[in-house]
């Protein structure tokens, strides 16, 4: 069975430790590559981590995209949405297609 | 476009013309292949953007709970009523093929079956607004793994797509043209000896008939 995890600030993420999904409240970049690396790696099939906190580690996020597990998902963060999420998927389509045809 | 470095002998051609049959055939499959994957990728795409867009509208409306429900309460007290969860939640991974694209299907399996499980505290000492923002999370929580599977099936197929479409081009526009040319260099080469080998045999001939009887044209 596999488990999924919510990624970020704080305020921004305990509401989702009443679901049932498993919290970790960091907001260190360094923190978060070796928690996604670690989560990525064991029984973590969804990971759901804030837009401010995924802008941090980037790079360790695109890692995973071409992987089947985990899907990392962005998510709106406390102070608001920044888009980045939506961002992604005309990136998904730009690969695709070769330009962004969704505007 | 190269002429491929081969000898221009008989055994190369049927060589090449039986590679060029199956670089074309790949390609009129990797083209179809391509073609499928993009329509599925579209109409993942549309799904994908409505989707994101109500998860974000609902997680919006979480944190706006959130955050009034952290301006009335302390801190610590907010912590210590989300500190033990009752609801838990494990997800069974599956996989779907699209196209020879494997991609996850989650299936969440809940632990208690109750939806008032997703309260782990008492409302006595809680602001109501933190129950807000725990129900709406809970609401649009069966959307946000929807998002997760077909948010990792596009970046698959993306990734798919591109690959495909390289390998359709690679075979258009360099594999065939290049096989093309070398089977008409081969037989060009080949038809060329020909006509050499016609010729002086021709005038091998004349020499010989001239030669034995005094034979003249």
């Amino acid at each position: 069975m596999y488990k999924a995890a919510v990624i970020g600030d704080s305020a921004s993420v305990s509401g989702f430790a009443a679901l049932g999904l498993s919290v970790f409240r960091e907001t260190e970049p360094e923190r978060i590559k070796k928690l996604l690396t670690r989560l990525a790696a064991s029984e973590f099939a969804v990971i759901y981590i804030t837009e401010p906190a995924a802008a941090l580690v980037s790079d360790t996020i695109n890692r995973y995209r071409s992987s089947r597990l985990p899907a990392i998902v962005l998510i709106p963060a406390i102070e608001g949405n920044t888009g980045e999420g939506m961002r992604a998927l005309h990136d998904s389509v730009e690969k695709a297609v070769g330009s962004d045809i969704l505007n | 476009m190269a002429r491929l470095n081969v000898n221009p002998t008989r055994m190369e051609l049927s060589k090449l013309k039986a590679k060029l049959v199956s670089a074309r055939r790949g390609h009129k499959l990797l083209k179809d292949k391509r073609d499928e994957l993009m329509r599925q990728f579209m109409l993942l795409i549309k799904e994908n953007r409505q989707l994101r867009a109500e998860v974000e509208a609902a997680i919006s409306e979480a944190n706006r709970y959130m955050a009034v429900a952290g301006s009335v309460m302390q801190r610590e007290v907010l912590e210590t009523a989300l500190m033990l969860p009752k609801q838990e939640v494990e997800l069974e991974v599956g996989e779907k093929n699209v196209m020879s694209v494997l991609i996850p299907v989650f299936d969440p399996k809940y632990r208690t079956s109750d939806a008032s499980d997703i309260y782990s505290y008492g409302t006595a000492f809680t602001s109501i607004d933190l129950d807000g923002a725990v129900k709406s999370l809970s609401e649009v929580f069966p959307k946000m793994i929807r998002l997760a599977e077909i948010e990792k099936a596009c970046q698959l197929m993306a990734d798919e797509i591109e690959k495909t479409r390289r390998r359709v081009n690679a075979l258009e526009h360099i594999m065939i043209p290049d096989y093309e040319e070398t089977i008409k260099f081969i037989t060009m080469k080949l038809s060329e000896n020909e006509r050499s080998t016609t010729t002086s045999l021709m005038k091998v001939k004349d020499m010989v008939l001239k030669d034995k009887h005094h034979y003249e044209q």
